[in-house]
């Protein structure tokens, strides 16, 4: 029996590797998700590890805002001069070094355009000296006030040089400054930069006023141990010495602890491509469905000798799982080598993007391995499963009749499918209304896995009514016809091709449907709800929101015309021991105004200095009302108590908790992240814009823009996200269309007699061409149609969930939805190229002759 | 030994010094050897002959759906041999036309879809006369609807004469095309080419094992180790017989 299951294999490689290649794509994007994360994971280590490699025992405050990964970037609250001094004192301590470094010191390029990082921190420091790891390449230090210093990798991305001007936004100043800058300094090993970070080194005051915001306060103390004495030891022995508002850590800790953070974010990325990988092979299990199902259908003769010469069904089935075996291993070995090639290539990419990100050898991590072959085999077999039920069913009497297999009926499946579909339809009604117990994602996961199971079962039936009418558009030509009746033919194989296309977009659908709708109902909202004509705001191109110089508030709302200016500043910060968005407008009066914000209870037009307002929803959930006093605390400064004076109704547009003007300079950012210019009537916006521009000149990271054009901007990141989620699901798309190849290469091998046939009696090879090629866009449109209705309704369910949450209007997005059903005829265009030339190919007299 | 019985008339297919070699080296079987043979209009030809003797070979070769090693072929005033793949096409769809042993039909067409598939392949239109009297000599006019599947063997093979015919070829080539079926259900189908024969001037070239349905036709080419060696005219299913039985006896061979 084995052996015969080999030779069948064998035999039949051809049809397998499609199917296979189903599996390997799939196992592809898991292992190479594993391998993504676990060398960035590793270089991150690295860099770290490289960065902190100087320190022995570092010294920082207690941060007063504790942010996760997700929520923002950690600031450490500054610690006092005298510190240093007290370090110096501990016995073992060779020298301890006041530091100065903090995100946001931005250098002003050639162009006139601030350089961005794309996603490592752009650190301000204080220039301490040469080290092993730091180095001058060329220049002096910084001495005076207005010197810099900046590494190789941030002066070739600004086109500086040393002696030149370069202009540069600090934490502080957003406002552009000049710098002389009279060095560049590289790294050990010849590096530019470590891990992408851009530096700019400052003499100490400068950095202390530009980085911290005060004088004579460090970021963090840099100790080395005197000989002899083990950092371990002297950590302990300057924690002690300095009491518990600090933290003293080795650097070795200090450079897990910052890796670890990030691989938060990573291990966060690694689910969601492990998601995308999730959906890859569920289409790719129906594509080795029906490839086994095609394959036990057209061996029923050999199958049924098999049964008449004496072999059980038992064994028939297990004939049909060995070879799903020997596929899923295949197919996972080469998915996991594939895997390992695309995680090192997208490393690299990453690395490149990152600013030079040196990377860590490219490693196979156990996961990867175990995931590999787990899913690979396991979604082989449960695919093959019922091929091989049905395979064992074949009586023996069919090898001595003709290979007509009568249609079965599709009660069966039809039920089982209207079941299949229900459950789904349950599971999302209960996961989308907040029913489902705190399994809020998984219940809505698995009811559209079930939904998309459920109606894979309905296709067949469906598939019936659909695709005649689909072909009677091909019907007009013979070859059209043709080529319909043969898509109609078998319903179920046409049923699960199509499904398989339908997975991939439906999801792209529903997406589009849900990020559309919510792109449509918040600009809505804006556009109904901001009165302000101009906007200043700038496009964030890393972990920091770009900000600009406070003063041109001031300054523009002395423009003549101008009605109402506010600036709009936002942090983390812990209100009541609860970590809290909270945000200051510099003028109040701008929350009704300009945001439309409704009072509930209290004054919501001032704030004084101890005063505060709250949002409804919050008020609501910590029970606050008019009168409560909150304590909060902010990155910077003491913890301070306010008293809640008024209370908004909660809307997209309002922000938690609103502190006063007074509370800004204590954000991490103590810089307005956008403006909001209100005119007087009668004010033509065209002539306040280039006043307000002009202003903006020493803030080149933000630009005024009209109303419409902010708030196009501000839902692009929307058009950004949809952008990525489509290129993710393409993958599944093109299992897909791998599915309808394999299925009409498949159904072409099948009717080799009857294409013979076709050709003797006069069919030319063109017809036979389009007669396939009519086939297959028959069976992509169907399956782009079906998945265009069920992503509609999925993501119509969605929108409607979101309702309470500002997704308002149903927004159906009839352009895209258009050209999926147009780029599902390409898909069965280009789908049919190679079975049609098969086809086309065949010898006539070798089809007849063929029994 | 040439065929020339009907040299005079109109040929409708000509063979001219066919060979037909396959494979080569130790592999290599001559399956015609340098067959000549004129199939005249409007005559109903069997050709008959040992297993293996090279029948579908020749037949295959007349039709252009095989090429000959050397010599030519003809199909009425076209020359079949040296044609392409286009030219080949068009000659199937013009001037001749098929009846396998079995697998004639599509299964996805109705019968009468099936019947006018090679003309709506060609874009023409059924002559509606010739149409109805096909239907009606093929009797199968209350089976119209029906697909293969719902058809006997032998109203299936009755449903591929009658595709056969409405296109009117030049002629219909037929291999065993009562192979599949028991006698009844074959003498109808023979019955009735030969009908299309007599009443309507069709041309036929049938291979066939069976003396019995060899005695339907007019002439009968016997062919032995890819040779024509006898032919008999106005056959019944004795003298078939007998010359089959003297072609077992190789020294008898040539009379
Ligand atoms: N494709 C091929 N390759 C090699 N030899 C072939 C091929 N087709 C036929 N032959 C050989 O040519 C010879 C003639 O075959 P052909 O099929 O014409 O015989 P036949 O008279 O039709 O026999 P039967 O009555 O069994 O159908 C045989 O010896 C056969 O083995
Ligand atoms: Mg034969």
């Amino acid at each position: 029996m084995f052996r015969a299951t080999l030779k069948s294999l064998l035999a039949r490689k051809v049809r397998l590797i499609l199917s296979g290649l189903a599996v390997v794509l799939g196992v592809m994007f898991v292992s190479g998700a594993f391998v993504l994360t676990d060398t960035l994971g590793r270089s991150f280590d690295s860099v770290f590890a490289d960065g902190f490699s100087e320190i022995d025992v570092n010294v920082a405050a207690k941060p007063k805002v504790q942010v996760n990964e997700m929520e923002g970037e950690q600031t450490a609250s500054p610690l006092p001069a005298a510190v240093v001094d007290r370090v110096k004192q501990v016995p073992g301590v060779a020298s301890a070094t006041g530091i100065v470094n903090a995100d946001g010191a931005r250098v002003i390029g050639r162009n006139g355009k601030v350089v961005t990082s794309f996603g490592p921190p752009q650190l301000g420091e204080n220039w301490t000296g040469e080290s092993e790891l730091l180095k001058l390449r060329e220049g002096r230090a910084p001495q005076a006030e207005d010197e810099i210093v900046i590494n190789k990798s941030l002066a070739t991305a600004a086109k500086v040089q040393v002696g030149q001007k370069v202009g540069v936004l600090t934490a502080f100043e957003s406002k552009k400054r000049e710098f002389t800058l009279v060095g560049i300094a590289g790294y050990s090993g010849d590096r530019d930069s470590i891990g992408g970070v851009n530096e700019v080194f400052f003499t100490t005051p400068v950095a202390q006023r530009l980085m911290l915001g005060e004088p004579d306060v460090f970021s963090s103390i840099t100790v080395n141990a005197a000989g002899g004495v083990s950092d371990e030891a002297l950590r302990d022995d300057v924690a002690r010495t300095l009491g518990a508002d600090f933290e003293v850590k080795t650097g070795e800790q200090v450079a897990a602890d910052a890796s670890a953070s990030l691989k938060e974010g990573l291990s966060f990325f690694n689910k969601i491509l492990l998601g995308f990988a999730a959906v890859a092979l569920l289409v790719g299990t129906f594509l080795i469905l029906n490839t086994f199902s095609i394959i036990v259908a057209q061996r029923t003769r050999e199958l049924a000798l098999m049964r008449a010469i004496g072999a059980s069904g038992r064994q028939i089935i297990g004939s049909v799982v060995l070879e799903a075996i020997a596929v899923g291993l295949i197919a996972s070995v080469l998915g996991l080598a594939a895997g390992i090639g695309v995680g090192a290539l997208l490393a690299f990419l990453f690395g490149k993007l990152a600013g030079g990100l040196t990377l860590a050898g490219i490693g196979v991590p156990a996961a990867a391995v175990i995931g590999s072959f787990g899913v690979g085999l396991v979604i082989t077999v449960v695919a093959a499963l019922l091929p091989a039920l049905r395979a064992s069913r074949i009586p023996p009497i069919a090898a001595m009749q003709d290979v007509a297999t009568p249609d079965r009926p599709l009660t069966k499946v039809t039920v089982a499918g209207s079941l299949v579909t229900g459950i789904g339809a349950v599971l999302l009604f209960l996961g989308l209304s907040g029913n489902a117990g705190g399994q809020t994602l998984a219940t809505i996961l698995g009811g559209v896995l079930f939904a998309f199971i459920g109606v894979a079962l309905l296709t067949p039936l469906i598939s019936r009514p659909v695709v005649s009418l689909l072909g009677a558009i091909f019907s007009w030509s013979v070859p059209g016809k043709l080529g319909r009746l043969n898509s109609g033919r078998n319903p179920r194989r046409t049923a699960i091709t199509a499904a398989a296309l339908m997975v991939g977009i439906a999801l792209v659908t529903g997406v589009t449907v849900i990020l559309d709708s919510a792109k449509g109902s918040l600009s809505a909202l804006a556009q109904d709800t901001i009165k302000a004509e101009l906007v200043i705001a700038g496009q964030q191109g890393g972990p920091r929101p770009p900000t600009f110089d406070p003063s041109v508030l001031d300054k523009a709302k002395a423009l003549p015309g101008v009605q109402l200016v506010d600036g709009e500043y936002g942090d983390m910060a812990r209100v009541d021991g609860e970590g809290t968005w909270v945000a200051v407008s510099s003028d109040p009066a701008s929350l009704r105004q300009i945001f439309g914000a409704k009072p509930t209870a209290g004054d919501i037009d001032r704030i004084g200095p101890t005063q505060m307002l709250a949002s409804s929803d919050t008020a609501t959930s910590r029970g606050w009302s008019v009168g409560s006093t909150v304590k909060v605390q902010l990155t910077r400064g003491e913890a301070r108590t306010y008293t809640v004076s008024g209370i908004y109704e909660s809307s997209q547009l309002t922000n938690p908790v609103t502190l006063p003007p007074s509370a800004a300079k204590d954000f991490a950012i103590p810089q307005p992240i956008q403006g909001f210019i209100q005119l007087a009537p009668g004010t033509r916006v065209s002539d306040v814009q280039p006043q307000v521009e002009a202003l903006l000149a020493d803030s080149p990271e933000v630009s005024v823009a009209d109303r419409d054009a902010f708030i196009k901007q501000q839902t692009s990141s929307l058009d950004g996200l949809l952008t990525m989620i489509q290129i993710l699901l393409a993958l599944a798309i093109v299992i897909a269309v791998l599915g309808i190849i394999n299925t009409l290469a498949l159904s072409v091998l099948e009717r080799t007699r009857e294409l013979g046939l076709l050709r003797a009696i006069g069919l030319r090879r063109s017809q036979t061409m389009g007669m396939i090629t009519v086939e297959a866009v028959v069976i992509s449109v169907f399956g782009a149609l079906l998945g265009v209705a069920v992503g509609t309704g999925l993501g119509a369910a969605v929108v409607e969930a979101l309702k309470d949450e500002g997704i308002t209007d149903l927004i159906l997005p009839w352009g895209q939805m258009g050209l999926f059903l147009g780029l599902a005829a390409i898909i069965g265009v280009v789908a049919a190229v190679l079975p049609a030339i098969r086809a086309a190919r065949i010898n006539v007299l070798g089809a007849i002759a063929h029994d | 030994m040439t065929a020339t019985v009907g040299q005079h008339a109109q040929a409708a297919a000509r063979a001219n010094d066919v060979w037909k070699v396959y494979g080569s080296g130790e592999a290599q079987v001559i399956a015609l050897r340098g067959v000549s043979a004129e199939f005249e209009r409007g005559r109903f030809t069997a050709i008959m002959g040992p297993s293996g003797s090279g029948k579908s070979t020749l037949m295959h070769c007349l039709a252009g759906l095989d090429s000959v090693t050397r010599g030519t072929v003809a199909i009425g005033e076209t020359t079949v041999t040296g044609l392409g793949d286009a030219g080949l096409t068009k000659l199937r769809r013009d001037k001749v036309g098929f009846i396998f042993q079995q697998f004639n039909l599509l299964p996805t067409l109705t019968a009468k879809e099936n019947i006018l598939l090679p003309l709506s392949i060609a874009g023409r239109k059924p002559d509606p006369a010739w149409y109805d009297t096909v239907i009606e000599t093929v009797g199968l006019r209350d089976r119209l609807d029906h697909r293969p599947s719902q058809l006997s063997g032998g109203q299936q093979q009755r449903v591929a004469c009658a595709r056969a015919l409405v296109s009117r070829p030049e002629v219909i080539f037929a291999d065993e095309p009562t192979g599949n079926l028991d006698s009844r259900a074959g003498a109808e189908v023979l019955k009735f080419l030969r009908e299309s024969v007599r009443e309507h001037g069709q041309t036929i070239v049938m291979v066939t094992h069976d003396p019995t349905a060899a005695a339907y036709a007019d002439r009968v080419v016997f062919l032995a180790d890819g040779e024509i060696v006898s032919e008999l005219i106005e056959p019944t299913a004795d003298t078939v017989l007998d010359t089959m039985k003297k072609l077992d006896t190789p020294a008898e061979v040539g009379n």
